[in-house]
């Protein structure tokens, strides 16, 4: 816990000692190449900064750039007016309520007061056409949840182990990705492929390593999760150790055009990553289904007493539930990887929307984590329609909250007996 | 120990949901389902106050989950059931037991890490001590604890355990805990005991006082007993009556004699391999039962 | 390399500001995990709550301390119910899940321009501490004995610090010793058998949730004044499971092992950090094998090493008792 830098006080820069109210008048144009909405600064608007009492400090004019300055004469409350009246004719204040804006500075502080002008961006490209990006967006983000949790739900059904390392298995997937792709110079292809293996063998010797002499000397199931803990953070940051702190994209499939499909425009990259989820979630569906390690997987889920004594070799089925989610982990975490760049921590923060969606599916079932994923994911992207992008985990939590209180065993769990 | 002929169910019939003089715990219509399989469907039963009513059927057939439904520890799917005139069907498991209706469990939960003693004094029902204001006060509860303690100590020389008092509870041998748990309910002073499996795993030396225990509960301290057991010639030497379950329902009921002499009973439920290993058909039977299972889950999905 | 210099550090991190803050959000932990078996991943978020409590009603509302005190428990009190109303009643994996996922949630919207008005967003708050140094009745100027020389404001943090872990201490000693926290073991051994025995299980885990969270909040308290500033990455994950390394390794369920747990905790830290930077600065380490920014790194790996390998070998702590570990083994 280090002492904040204090020089990050304010993103706009500036190292002026004194206080300041300060900021950047624009509207926003859509760029003529269809990518980020431009800025173009709004200048000759007047800005009046008063205290809190309501007496005047001071006004500025903003200039070419749209920027304008007020100096304080120190910490405290004061708000900040628009004239309106100087605004140019077609361009109007988004929000009536923010044409006078209260704010607080503190000791050296210069601080930015915004006056979002014009219409939202989001209303301006068509609220349909970006809920139609966002839902491709969610379904393949969607989907590569339901790969990566696959794993974590027949684990926990077949030992009792809610993993909290199952995102560094994610992460681990996208890294040596990374490394066969960028470092080695392997097509992304093969580097996929290698790291599923790789993956798979990881998570394998992980059980044969440490959960399987575990589970023999009967340690409880709290303990391994605390244990599981432990295991999760030592990888994480052995990760960050050696990839570093930033994140990266790999070498293949990172610039594309996208793809024009009248008001649906979408990367193949993102085709490729759906096609692909979707071909292995319905092998993994046909393998539980049809095959025989399957239907073991399934009868251990069920009650691992009852197989142990028909004959089923529990700790063979473990072993390879270990072995399969981790090469679908590591599958999870290279199309995370293309979705949204290569990053030590990824697989930790797809772990929270993972327990969303194994939650909302139904602890242990199958087929449960792969439509309680699938929905999370959608839901996630789709919720940034309303709320801003870097808080969109918190709908998802607040949906774990909420299945919990109402159908605990989740949507397709069966209710549990106790005692 | 009640005769052939005499005691107070001598004139009741001897069939599955015959009315009892002055029954305690009264059930109607209980059923409790798993997916597809019927655990419980009990139409009808009554168990009389102050007797020791035993529970018999074979392997699988319902008698935890019953005890499980009727205490509180897990949710029926229908029916309602009585407690001393009370209704106490969907009661919460903790007061059921403050009812004065109180289980032992089949696996024996002994309270690992705490003393023999103080698992004991945790039995105690209405503590002052237990509230979290209350706890930071001892004056409020000193003088209650030491009655509790007393009674604890008194109990535990009964149940001879006085000179484990000091020890974790963990380091008691399989018999031993089941004493203990036997002991630790009756510290709750209950009307009616229900006991799944005291016998099971105990040591045949340690047999004989755990059923003379259990006989004192009802000819010294006039409690209601309602236990399950396999071992029939403990069944005969120390109940009142015999309830016989099935596949979650109850298809006989009468005095030892008359269940003894049941020889359908006898023959179709509780064969000679009820305890022993699973044969070779059986364990066709249980796999047949695992795949019927997944079948059924993929139905619904 | 100055092994002077090292052992001082590592003599005072045992008595810093961060063992008084990992002692305190360990004693809440023992209180949930040690006495009752609560699973709870997400004693970050309490922490922060703690925290931003504080720092919220004094330097946005413009309260008084003593408020912001109220504020931070408060805080702590909704934010257990909150995450303990739909999980207790389930197995305790729940539980984990949702704190977990809860406190990573907490940081997120602590650090977002969403909510900046408030918290600050990423850079945080700070200007919220005069009031906490403005009561220092100590004398001013800087004193102290041997490697424990500190201006007077950071004597006044340390003493009242120390006096919070030291009451919180005395609380939970007076509640375990009392029927109240037999009924709480009892839960962490069986719940079922607390049940069986008329024990209301879902009040008392509710009960605990919010006391250790409480706990827990106060640390977050401490670190605030304490650097005079709150920031939300601060208050991570990993808060959290450096606060149960402490508590497993000081002895789960013991009075006094949250406590020497954080002190020890910090030590060993202090100590490989120490050890670490010195060896690169000498260039006994050779920086292409590990630079500095890599030491902070290190901590967290030996953490998440100590973590499981205490579970798996001594999950009774270091100075567990020998009879429990039996039982462990059974």
């Amino acid at each position: 816990m280090a002492a904040p830098a204090s020089a990050q006080d304010d993103d706009a820069g500036g190292d002026e000692p004194t206080e300041a109210a300060r900021g950047f008048l624009f509207i926003l144009v859509e760029a003529e190449d269809g990518g980020r909405d431009e800025k173009q600064p709004v200048a000759e608007v007047e800005i009046t900064v008063r205290s809190a009492d309501g007496e005047e400090i001071g006004s500025a004019t903003t200039d070419d750039e749209g920027r304008w300055e007020v100096p304080v004469p120190g910490p405290g409350r004061y708000e900040a007016e628009i004239d309106t009246d100087s605004l140019p004719e077609d361009v109007e204040l988004r929000d009536d309520d923010k044409q006078v804006q209260p704010f607080g500075l503190r000791p050296g502080q210069a601080r930015t007061v915004q006056f979002p002008l014009g219409d939202d961006p989001r209303n301006v490209r068509s609220t349909f056409d970006e809920a139609i990006s966002l839902a491709v967006a969610g379904v393949n983000f969607g989907l590569i949840i339901a790969v990566t949790a696959i794993g974590l739900s027949l684990i926990f059904g077949t030992t009792g182990l809610t993993n909290f390392s199952h995102g560094e298995l994610v992460a681990f997937g996208s890294l040596t990705a990374y490394f066969l792709n960028q470092t080695l110079g392997i097509h992304l292809v093969p580097a996929a492929l290698g790291a599923m293996v790789i993956g798979g063998a990881f998570a394998g010797s992980l059980d044969l390593g440490l959960w399987r002499p575990l589970r023999r000397r009967h340690t409880g199931l709290i303990a391994m999760m605390v244990i599981s803990i432990g295991v999760g953070l030592l990888l994480r940051y052995l990760y960050l150790y050696q990839f570093g702190g930033r994140t990266r994209p790999y070498g293949d499939y990172a610039i594309q055009d996208r793809l024009d499909f009248g008001r649906l425009t979408i990367t193949p990259r993102d085709i490729a990553s759906i096609l692909i989820s979707l071909g292995v979630l319905i092998a993994v569906g046909l393998m539980l289904q049809r095959t025989k390690i399957g239907k073991a997987m399934r009868a251990v889920s069920d009650n691992p007493d009852l197989a142990a004594s028909s004959g089923i070799d529990v700790e063979r089925v473990i072993l390879f539930v270990w072995v399969a989610g981790g090469a679908l982990a590591a599958l999870g975490g290279v199309l995370l990887g293309l979705a949204e760049q290569v990053s030590w921590q990824g697989g930790f923060r797809l772990l929270l929307l993972m327990f969303a969606g194994v939650t909302l599916g139904g602890l242990g079932t199958a087929y449960g984590a792969l439509v309680g994923s699938f929905i999370i994911g959608l839901f996630v992207q789709m919720s940034t329609l309303w709320i801003s992008p870097e808080i969109k985990t918190v709908p998802a939590l607040v949906v774990l909250i909420l299945i919990l209180l109402v159908r605990p065993q989740g949507i397709l769990g069966r209710a549990e007996r106790i005692g | 120990m009640p005769a052939e002929g005499s005691g107070p169910l001598a004139d009741v019939a001897p069939e599955p949901g015959v009315a009892k003089p002055d029954p305690i715990l009264v059930v109607d219509g209980v059923t409790r389902r798993f997916g597809g399989l019927s655990a419980v469907d009990v139409d009808h039963l009554e168990v009389q106050r102050g007797l020791i009513t035993a529970l018999i059927g074979p392997n699988g057939a319902g008698k935890t989950t019953f005890f499980n439904v009727v205490t509180g520890f897990d949710g029926a799917n229908s029916g309602r059931w009585t407690f001393d005139g009370r209704s106490v069907g969907g009661m919460a498991a903790h007061k059921v037991a403050r009812l004065g209706m109180v289980r032992t469990f089949q696996l024996t939960k002994a309270l690992a890490k705490l003393s023999v003693i103080e698992n004991m004094k945790l039995g105690a029902v209405g503590q002052r001590g237990e509230g979290f204001l209350s706890a930071l006060v001892p004056t409020l509860w000193r003088v209650q604890e030491r009655e509790i303690e007393a009674r604890a100590d008194s109990l535990l020389e009964r149940f001879s355990l006085g000179h484990m008092r000091g020890e974790y509870a963990g380091s008691l041998s399989g018999g031993q805990r089941k004493l203990l748990e036997m002991a630790r309910a009756l510290m709750a002073e209950p009307a009616l005991v229900m006991l799944d499996e005291p016998m099971a795993g105990v040591n045949p030396a340690l047999t004989q006082s755990l059923l003379e225990h259990v006989k004192a509960l009802r000819d010294e301290e006039h409690r209601t007993v309602v236990f399950v057991e396999h071992d029939m010639d403990v069944v005969y030497d120390i109940s009142d009556w015999v309830v016989v379950m099935a596949n979650g329902r109850i298809i006989a009921e009468g005095t030892p004699t008359a269940i003894g002499a049941n020889k359908d009973v006898i023959d179709a439920y509780l064969g000679t391999h009820h305890d022993a290993p699973l044969s070779e058909a059986e364990e066709e039977r249980v796999l047949a039962e695992i795949e019927a299972v997944i079948a059924k889950e993929s139905a619904s999905d | 390399m100055d092994w002077g210099g090292i052992f001082e550090n590592t003599l005072r991190a045992a008595i810093a500001k961060d063992a008084i803050v990992f002692a305190l959000a360990a004693i809440g932990l023992n209180v949930h995990f040690g006495y009752t078996g609560l699973l709870n991943f997400g004693q970050a978020g309490f922490v922060a709550l703690g925290a931003y409590g504080t720092a919220i009603t004094v330097d946005y509302y413009g309260q008084s301390l003593w408020l912001g005190v109220l504020a931070t428990i408060a805080s702590a009190v909704v934010f257990a119910l909150l995450l303990g109303v739909p999980t207790l009643r389930l197995r305790t994996d729940y539980l984990a899940i949702v704190t977990i996922a809860a406190s990573e949630g907490l940081r997120l919207l602590l650090r977002s321009v969403t909510l900046g008005d408030f918290t600050g967003g990423s850079t945080g708050l700070s200007g919220f501490a005069g009031d906490f140094y403005s009561i220092n009745p100590l004398p001013g100027g800087r004193y102290g004995f041997g490697p424990f020389r500190y201006s007077s404001d950071t004597w006044w943090m340390l003493t009242v610090g120390w006096t919070l872990v030291l009451l919180a201490t005395l609380l939970v000693w007076a509640l375990m010793r009392s029927p109240w926290g037999r009924v709480l073991k009892s839960i962490r051994e069986d719940e079922n058998a607390a049940r069986s025995l008329g024990k209301n299980v879902y009040y008392y885990k509710m009960q605990s949730l919010v006391l250790g969270g409480v706990i827990g909040a106060l640390g977050g308290f401490v670190n605030a004044v304490a650097t005079r500033s709150v920031q939300p990455d601060n208050y991570g994950t990993a808060i959290t499971f450096f606060a149960y390394t402490a508590l497993i390794l000081g002895g789960t369920a013991r009075i006094w092992g949250p406590v020497v747990g954080a002190m020890l905790f910090w030590v060993v830290i202090s100590f490989t950090e120490g050890v670490l930077r010195e060896a690169i600065g000498n260039e006994v380490i050779p920086s292409s094998f590990m630079s500095t920014t890599q030491v902070g790194q290190v901590r967290f790996m030996l953490v998440g090493l100590g973590l499981a390998l205490l579970m798996i070998f001594r999950p009774q702590g270091i100075f567990g008792d020998r009879r429990e570990l039996a039982l462990d083994a059974r």
